[in-house]
């Protein structure tokens, strides 16, 4: 546990705290950049991306080795990793545009044909003398452990430049993620900054390949921003409220998994962003399961109120038993059903606002705000004083 | 054709094709459906639901492996939903969710646990061992009727041939409902057809094809089966029952192909060794699905003039 501690703390070595920033800022690109994906409706493609990163990957290593280089260096290694990525997405695009194949259809085609092909030439390395111990598996699962000191720089400042030409994008990527027809009448290139998105999501991939590996890369570009969306309605608030659970997530996981050797990195910061992704869904204001069946309960109990207290001005008797305990816990019932007072005179208001209604309605044919009428909206809160006077006087006369 | 194709070749290729088959013929309706990367997210989540039974009983065995991969299957489908609908959340993010976490999961415990010494890893679940499923007591082309090398046939091949035959006798009984819920749910809905119960149905014969087969075969080939000639089949014909001729067709074709590719194809350009066949069977149901998207027929979408 103080392991654990040291490590937050980035007291647990050099080497150890780069990982955890560059693990922090990673999750931050990630789920900012995330969140235009997942606001465009696109989310799996980030899927197809990491996928298609793994015959790159290989490629590059056999290029390098066919050139006489070591093969392993993670600079080269990535850049073939974003090429063959690149390649993908332009596939994708490609059959969705001019094809009658749908999105998904694209997107599943495209990561299973790649993902195939970067394990046919992993198998074409394992069988070159130099590819024997090129832990090019480790790009499936991210591996801290054979993390060098580069690689630890590299993953920082790549996550760093990720996350700073987000915020220079921010405005034209929220506008189109949001809306991208308004975005179109309002003279934003539409496919160029569809373009820079899906640039940023494959930035991403390829700097946190090596950390959280090319299967678990897509978990952090997604279910950030998922939570994040159960605490804001407002677009830019969900992207950096998902950038914020991207960096807890990744700063977290990479000092845990920095205390506890055999917690490996990429499942670890997954599985605390799928725990916020948890308790987000249960418990957030507003959109969480928690407050909808509180609101659901408080909406029942009003409507039930209401009823209640129809019924007492009518002097029927009340026999659903929810409408008896909420009455009676407001004073407004006795325990032998007769309406007390307070219930007497809260039931007479009700009764006067249901006929104020009806007459409402015949009078005004304006339905935007006769449509107001559900039975729980107090007529004040529709009408004037002056509306409701007249309704009063319609009412006497009609009677 | 001799009998050492019958040893090292002929198991591993029928295999390969009834996996292949098996996984097209619900593709189908799922492309349709729009649900493709359901075998995706499936295929998935299988890694903890073997763990999880290998944690449970301690032994590397067939079917307490299957029945974990099917419950986790079943638990996955059902997490899905629940977050689709009490989240409020769009079908491919809920999914993106569901998986990616269960997948860590899997992988947590996988390492946590001390499984590595027993031959249950990542790569294992994703590539198969479709290499591995030869036919050692065949010598020769006469032993398909010699009922003591048939014994010995790879345990793989009877249950892959009897998941498809299920899997194709349940597509032909329910072909009319399929066929309508999955063109015209709305339409279908109104005939009072149990739509929510027959794409529930859809999406479990896939999990059982997925679960059957990833033990075979990996699942690169499952993903890429369930998508890839389905697609390609699309693009060949208007018609439902030609799109299923032509995928279950590209999806043999894709297994043969691939593994001969994979086993002899380094041989030919003059390199030794072999490549991953469930990569190599991935790979030419690309090359096919590209193919059919530049030549095929039907490839256009409707009001779109054919290339344009």
């Amino acid at each position: 546990m103080s392991d654990f501690f040291s490590a937050l703390l980035l007291q647990a070595g050099y080497n150890a705290a780069l990982v955890a920033v560059g693990a922090a800022l990673l999750g931050f690109a990630a789920g900012a950049g995330g969140s235009f994906l997942f606001l465009r409706k696109r989310a799996l493609v980030s899927d197809a991306v990491a996928h298609a990163t793994l015959p790159g990957v290989g490629l590059a290593f056999i290029v390098m080795v066919a050139f006489g280089g070591d093969g392993r260096s993670l600079p080269g290694l990535l850049i073939g990793s974003a090429i063959s990525a690149w390649l993908g997405l332009l596939a994708v695009e490609w059959m969705v545009r001019r094809t009658r194949l749908s999105e998904d259809a694209a997107i599943g085609a495209v990561l299973s044909v790649f993902f195939g092909l970067g394990v046919v030439l992993l198998t074409v390395i394992q069988s070159m003398s130099q590819g024997r111990q090129a832990g090019l598996e480790g790009f499936l699962l991210g591996s801290t452990a054979g993390m060098l000191f580069q690689d630890a720089v590299l993953i920082a400042g790549g996550g760093a430049i990720v996350v700073l030409l987000i915020w220079l994008l921010r405005r034209p990527m929220t506008l189109v993620a949001f809306d991208p027809g308004f975005a179109a009448a309002r003279g934003v290139d539409v496919r160029r900054v569809d373009l820079a998105m899906m640039g940023l999501v494959l930035a991403v991939t390829v700097i946190g390949l090596k950390l959280v590996g090319l299967i678990l890369i897509v978990a952090l570009l997604i279910i950030p921003p998922v939570t994040a969306r159960f605490w804001s309605e407002r677009a830019e608030a969900v992207v950096w409220a998902a950038g914020v659970i991207g960096a807890v997530s990744g700063y977290v996981g990479a000092a845990l998994s920095a205390s506890a050797p055999a917690l490996p990195t990429g499942p670890i910061i997954v599985l605390i962003s799928a725990t916020l992704f948890a308790i987000s869904l249960l418990f957030a204001p507003a959109r969480g399961v928690l407050a909808s069946i509180l609101a659901r309960r408080a909406f029942q109990a009003r409507v039930h109120r209401r009823q209640g207290l129809l019924a007492l001005s009518r002097s029927e008797p009340i026999h659903d038993p929810l409408t008896v305990k909420i009455l009676r816990r407001e004073g407004l019932m006795r325990a032998d059903g007769v309406a007390t007072d307070a219930g007497q005179a809260a039931g007479a208001k009700v009764a006067r606002d249901e006929r104020r209604w009806s007459i409402a309605r015949k009078q005004h044919h304006d339905t935007a705000l006769t449509g107001r009428y559900d039975g729980l909206t107090p007529i004040e809160d529709v009408f004037t004083a002056d509306e409701i006077a007249h309704f009063d006087t319609a009412m006497m006369r009609g009677a | 054709m001799g009998s050492e194709f019958v040893q090292f070749s002929l198991t591993p290729i029928l295999i390969g094709m009834f996996a292949a088959m098996a996984c097209a013929l619900p593709g189908n309706f799922l492309i349709l459906r729009r649900q493709a990367l359901i075998g995706d997210a499936i295929s998935h989540v299988v890694l903890p639901g073997i763990v999880v039974a290998f944690l449970i009983t301690g032994v590397v065995s067939t079917w307490p492996m299957l029945l974990g991969a099917a419950g986790a299957a079943l638990v996955a489908v059902i997490l899905i939903e629940a977050v689709r609908r009490l989240g409020n959340i769009e079908p491919g993010a809920a999914m993106g969710v569901v998986f990616t976490s269960l997948f860590a999961g899997g992988v947590l415990l996988l390492e946590q646990s001390d499984t590595s010494s027993v031959h249950l890893d990542v790569e294992h679940a994703l590539m198969g061992n479709l290499e591995q499923l030869i036919w050692l007591r065949a010598e020769g082309w006469g032993s398909v009727l010699d009922p003591v090398a048939l014994s010995h046939l790879p345990p793989e091949l009877p249950r892959m041939a009897v998941v498809f035959a299920l899997i194709a006798v349940l597509t032909a009984v329910f072909w009319r409902p399929l066929k309508l819920a999955s063109f015209d749910e709305g339409f279908a809905r109104a005939l009072g057809l149990p739509v929510s119960l027959i794409g529930l149905g859809l999406v479990t014969s896939a999990a059982a094809a997925a679960v059957a087969a990833f033990d075979a075969v990996g699942s690169i080939i499952v993903i890429a089966m369930f998508i890839c000639p389905p697609a390609a089949a699309r693009l060949m014909t208007n018609r439902l029952g030609l799109q299923v001729a032509w995928s279950l067709a590209f999806a043999c074709l894709s297994a043969i192909l691939g593994y001969v590719l994979a086993g002899y194809g380094p041989l030919w350009i003059g390199a030794s060794g072999s490549v991953s066949a469930a990569g190599m069977v991935a790979v030419v149901s690309g090359v096919i699905l590209a193919l059919a998207c530049l030549f095929g027929p039907a490839r256009g979408r409707v009001g779109v003039a054919a290339g344009g």
